[in-house]
């Protein structure tokens, strides 16, 4: 199992960095890069997988100690989700970036292939 | 006092936010310049004080305590060297900026982001957890995308675009290495994760985690493998932020976060001194290489900023090595000492030269080293400042910069007479030294051809820089002229706990 999500992982990281590296398309290397984001948010999400796994909420109908011990025996890591939210936020923002940096350079250059954006070099 | 740590994250963004709202107001548009120095000055302020303090901790919300997965802000020796650095920097960029930025339009929107960088660099130098650290990390990276495309030149989207794709990648690495230690531990305070790793060990899971996490650090401090968008990036920017980004952000968000992972977090291992010191080392040979076959000035200064920072990190890396086999701690000590001397001056003399690399060109209209010649009849006083600049990164005696690669040679000679592996010191020690004279040669030739020579042909009508502008350089002179043998008077005082941050939690 946990060598599993391991390599499923780095299967889908590849893949993005793979688009970022050798494709010139603008465009499709911001599509790379979003893939190796949902790569790492993947991640993060099978952490924190329970199967058969309940929300980390006390269930207020018990008394305490029963309400504890169901919460121990089926409640998923909260962290995980939480972190992961906030990547995901991220992502959308760097998104937004990327992509207005994108048009952009497409006003600039009349093109999305990095291959003839060459204003910089050394 | 503990609520002046918070107070050094929410200000910087609080007046960030403000400064967009204030824009909006046509009676109060022209106030935000004022306002964003201010609150840049306000944080340098509580840098100062906090530094008096002893070490303290924050716990956001209250969560402190047995719990240990709330947000926690630590202040220790390192972190109070750190904030000083970032505020002192940010204070002398954003008073240059005043004049400088004219040119621009929407400076609000310069402020607003300089202040969001400023703030997020202030918190990634407080992070107590790992998570923490990558977002910071993050929004210190995303001001800087935007504020290296400030000025929408063709070239500026591209540099900007560029540094975009590879600080992604890099941040995405970065949050993989904290996801696995995550997964490992159950924890992301650094104390606790590193607490969970002693009794893990080192299995292949650790290691990808340190290989993560340091191939993307690597690649924010621009080391050399992961070079490529530095070059492009800081001398697109404009001249402020190139000080800020090649001055401050390479190194808080790369090097301080590389020593705090490898040194609190992993823990110092042969492994993770070996690739510390052959980064170090290739960044500071490639890049003085780099960087002398290099016409254009900020250019020019962009490579030095990777051969300098080199040192930093092989200076690290020598510590890192010394810790993990058993050599001497006082070496080891040294060592840090070095790194983190080098650190602040590498800040004060980069940011003054990019600095006044920005005066010549608002004033001469040119980068080119070749077209500039004779500024020091027509700029005086940015010349003479640009003069102190070169002087100390070149390592000539009474500057700050002799005392810092002084320091880190003699270090790593010591090193080598008191570890089990002499011969990779001593060359190590032969590296460190024979950049230092390429480094030299570098700034010879920025003398030679810039300030020297005859005057160039448009350069009859240059006039001095703006008044507020030669303030900015001068001070950050006069800070390279004195903080060699100032700050090396204070060695205890200041530099000690700096170590012992680093090497505490091995004992």
């Amino acid at each position: 199992m946990s060598i599993a999500i391991y390599i499923l992982t780095f299967a889908v990281l590849l893949v993005g960095l793979y688009a970022v590296v050798a494709k010139k398309n603008i465009i499709k290397i911001i599509v790379g890069i979003l893939v190796i984001d949902y790569a790492v948010n993947m991640l993060l999400v099978l952490i924190g997988y329970r199967s058969g796994g309940a929300a980390p909420i006390l269930d207020k109908g018990l008394e305490k100690e029963k309400a504890v011990a169901e919460l121990a025996k089926t409640g998923v890591d909260p962290l995980p989700q939480a972190m992961v939210l906030t990547s995901i936020v991220i992502g959308l923002g760097l998104t937004a970036l990327m992509v207005a940096l994108a048009v952009r350079l497409y006003q600039k250059y009349g093109t999305f292939d990095m291959g003839r954006i060459r204003g910089l070099k050394g | 006092m503990e609520i002046l740590l918070p107070l050094l994250v929410a200000l910087p963004l609080g007046v960030a936010f403000g400064i967009v709202i204030l824009a909006h107001v046509p009676a109060l548009r022209r106030a935000t310049g004022v306002l964003a120095a201010a609150a840049v000055l306000a944080n340098l302020v509580i840098a100062v004080r906090i530094f008096n303090l002893p070490s303290m901790a924050f716990h956001v919300g209250g969560w402190g305590g047995g719990k240990t997965l709330g947000i926690e802000l630590v202040c220790d020796g390192l972190a109070k060297v750190m904030l000083v650095t970032v505020n002192f920097i940010a204070f002398v960029a954003i008073v240059f900026a005043g004049p400088y930025m004219r040119r621009f339009t929407k400076l609000w929107l310069f402020q607003s982001l300089f202040l969001l960088m400023t703030g997020a660099m202030n918190a990634v130098v407080l992070a107590g957890d790992l998570f923490n650290l990558f977002v910071f990390i993050e929004v210190a990276a995303i001001a800087s995308y935007a504020l290296v495309a400030f000025g929408t030149e063709a070239e500026e989207l591209e540099a900007a675009f560029k540094y975009l794709v590879l600080g992604t990648v890099g941040s995405a690495f970065i949050l993989l290495g904290v996801a696995i230690l995550y997964s490992l531990t159950g924890q992301l305070n650094m104390a606790k994760v590193a607490q969970g790793l002693t009794v893990i060990g080192s299995g292949p899971a650790v290691l990808l985690a340190a290989a993560a996490l340091i191939g993307g650090l690597a690649l924010k401090a621009a080391m050399v493998p992961f070079h490529a968008w530095l070059p492009d990036a800081h001398p697109s920017a404009p001249a402020p932020i190139s000080a800020m980004l090649s001055g401050l952000l390479i190194k808080t968000s790369g090097i301080y976060a590389l020593a705090r992972i490898v040194f609190n977090v992993l823990g110092p291992t042969t492994q993770y001194a070996y690739i510390l010191i052959i980064l170090g080392a290739a960044s500071m040979v490639i890049g003085m290489f780099l960087a002398l076959g290099q016409w254009d000035f900020k250019r020019l200064l962009a490579y030095s900023s990777i051969s300098q920072a080199g040192y930093i990190v092989l200076a690290l890396g020598a510590a890192a090595y010394l810790v993990a086999t058993g050599g001497e701690t006082w070496v080891a000590k040294l060592c840090l000492f070095g790194a983190f001397f080098h650190l602040f001056n590498h800040a004060a003399f980069k940011s003054l030269l990019f600095l006044s690399s920005g005066a010549i060109e608002q004033q001469a209209g040119t980068r080119q080293l070749r077209e500039m010649g004779g500024l020091v009849r027509t700029m005086p006083v940015t010349s003479f400042c640009c003069r102190v600049g070169a002087l100390s990164i070149s390592g000539v005696p009474p500057f700050s910069g002799f005392f810092s690669k002084l320091v880190i040679i003699i270090s790593l000679a010591l090193a080598a007479r008191t570890s089990d592996n002499p011969a990779l010191m001593y060359t190590l020690c032969a590296i460190a030294v024979g950049v230092a004279v390429g480094t030299l040669l570098m700034y010879i030739k920025v003398q030679r051809y810039a300030l020297e020579g005859p005057q160039a042909a448009a350069g009859a009508e240059v006039k001095e820089a703006p008044v507020l502008m030669c303030a900015a350089l001068v001070i950050l002179a006069i800070v390279c002229l004195g903080a060699g043998v100032a700050l090396l008077g204070f060695r205890e005082y200041i530099f000690d706990p700096v170590s012992g941050a680093l090497l505490g939690a091995l004992r």
